[in-house]
């Protein structure tokens, strides 16, 4: 299993969508379709992960490897499927921003996770704390790149203490980045 | 010893060329702080060639900083093409819906005409009149984006990744296009009185691309453009890593580099070494908490680490200090630097 996991990882890394596809296909073969997932995508999405964060991956890599794993998870366990109950409400946003390739990344890797999430795209604050509300949402994540927008996430939080939701939120992007590294 | 007081541009010249100069030059690269000198909103203050330069003057002025900077903000290059420019009160403007919303909108693409697109007008308006009020007092720096870093706001980032991966002809064709737009925007700069062109390659740091995509693609359209450039350019990775690609870059024919404040900035100066200078890195996103001592010593490792031997100019690590970043750091950072910067650094131990 070590041995896909690293042709997996190599073909991933090297934006290769047939060999990546070929190792899924052979490893279903093995193992069952949520082996494969769980043996085999989540633990190479995780070495990828942790590559961005050692800085030898570059963030184009890890676009690309959560997109084509996506992919493969949709074909393996569709969106409705029912391997995907019982886990909490979550929503993903870019928060007064227009830049989306983080946001892009963390719902790929999600759902090749195996996660279903609601992505509500580029929205207001206002607007992100009434549907947060509305739909009842355990998880928050939000995505920004620019400075003010990262410094509106704390009058998101005031809004949700306001209103005794019991979110929790997560956050990420260059300004928690940059601001890590100080 | 002293040493002879130098203007701006000569103190700029002589660290470019690897010597010593008077002090450490620095570069505080405002650009929305201009509007808040006037009174003014933020989209107001771009809307006036005559904003920027007052602008300029005044935080050059009250800074002492080493340059101009008539920078307006990135999707200017977007608007040029015929993109929406969205403004904000608080920080830089974005680049509305994209320009190629389709890869089938690549091949019908055309570079604006630089001399008829009167968004990039304002801005040759704009260094002409602060080449007219200074002369060769201080440098004033032209801006491009990269062709290879532009498509980030022509198409969006996910796309354009998609785009290097799946499609390189169409790819390909982009690069064409951009690269005629960038170099004659950047000779335009030049002709108006830019003393150099700095040159946004986000998309070249070994933060987005791996050194292969970039020896395959944006390295060989920066050797290309930078050809092509009248004058001097840096290359600036706007808060992005350059260690793993320094080589390369430093064979595109720029004689600079601005770096990251998530690499080590001694490490940096010394892959640099003879090739390039550097810019760098101190980090705007914790700018804007500083206090003043926290400033200064700042600065005094900034300088410890990359000052000795000329090279080096200080600077911010992203190329536009944040809107909320206050006057007193801004003032802070620039009486370290005139109190520490002062050649030689023998404070340092590193002089020589």
């Amino acid at each position: 299993m070590d041995d896909l996991v690293d042709r997996f990882e190599q073909a991933l890394l090297s934006f290769d969508r047939i060999t990546a596809e070929e190792v899924i296909h052979q490893a279903k073969k093995a193992g069952g379709s949520t082996n494969c997932i769980e043996k085999i995508i989540v633990p190479t999405l995780i070495r990828i992960g942790e590559g961005w964060e050692n800085e030898s991956v570059a963030l184009s890599q890890v676009y690309m490897s959560g997109r084509i794993c996506e992919d493969l998870v949709d074909a393996i366990m569709p969106p409705a499927a029912s391997g995907k109950t019982g886990q909490p409400a979550m929503a993903i946003a870019l928060l007064e921003d227009y830049h989306s390739l983080g946001k892009r990344i963390i719902y790929s890797a999600l759902r090749a996770n195996g996660l279903d999430l609601a992505d509500w795209g580029r929205i207001e604050a206002d607007e992100l704390v009434a549907k947060v509300i509305d739909d009842d949402i355990q998880i928050l994540l939000i995505s920004v790149l620019m400075l003010p927008s990262a410094l509106r996430i704390k009058t998101v939080r005031e809004r949700l203490q306001q209103k005794k939701a019991k979110t929790r939120i997560i956050v990420g992007g260059a300004p928690s980045v940059l601001a890590l590294n100080c | 010893m002293t040493r002879a007081k130098m203007t701006s541009l000569q103190r700029v010249l002589t660290t470019l060329g690897h010597e010593e100069p008077d002090r450490v030059p620095f570069f505080l690269l405002l650009t929305m702080h201009g509007a808040r000198e006037l009174g003014l909103s933020i989209k107001s203050y771009f809307a006036k060639a005559e904003n920027v330069v007052e602008g300029q003057l005044r935080l050059r002025t009250k800074y002492r900083h080493d340059c101009l900077y008539p920078f307006f903000y990135a999707p200017i290059e977007v608007e040029a093409f015929g993109g929406e420019v969205l403004f904000c009160d608080d920080g830089p403007p974005n680049s509305g819906t994209p320009i190629i919303r389709r890869d089938e909108d690549i091949p019908g693409l055309v570079p604006p005409k630089v001399g008829e697109t009167p968004c990039l007008g304002k801005v040759l308006k704009a260094i002409r009149l602060l080449k007219d009020r200074t002369g060769d007092e201080a440098p004033i720096i032209g801006v491009v984006m990269s062709p290879y870093s532009l498509p980030v706001m022509q198409m969006g980032f996910d796309k354009y990744i998609d785009l290097m991966v799946e499609q390189p002809d169409l790819f390909n064709r982009l690069m064409q296009v951009n690269e005629k737009f960038c170099i004659d925007w950047a000779n335009a700069q030049l002709a108006a009185g830019a003393t150099a062109i700095c040159y946004f390659d986000p998309v070249a740091s070994a933060t987005v691309s791996t050194r292969e995509m970039y020896e395959q693609t944006g390295f060989r359209t920066a050797k290309r453009t930078l050809s092509r450039i009248n004058g001097p350019t840096a290359t600036h990775m706007a808060s992005g890593r350059c260690l793993p690609v320094v080589d390369l870059i430093s064979r595109t024919g720029t004689a600079a580099i601005a770096t990251s404040v998530m690499e080590d900035l001694a490490a940096v100066k010394e892959a640099c070494r003879e090739k390039l200078s550097v810019l760098g890195n101190l980090n705007g996103i914790e700018m804007r908490r500083w206090s003043q001592v926290e400033a200064e010593t700042v600065v005094k490792e900034a300088l410890a680490k990359a000052g000795s031997g000329g090279g080096f100019i200080l600077a911010d690590n992203h190329g536009e200090i944040p809107w909320q970043v206050p006057e007193e750091v801004l003032l802070a950072i620039s009486d370290a630097v005139h109190q520490w910067g002062r050649y030689p650094l023998d404070w340092t131990g590193t002089h020589g």
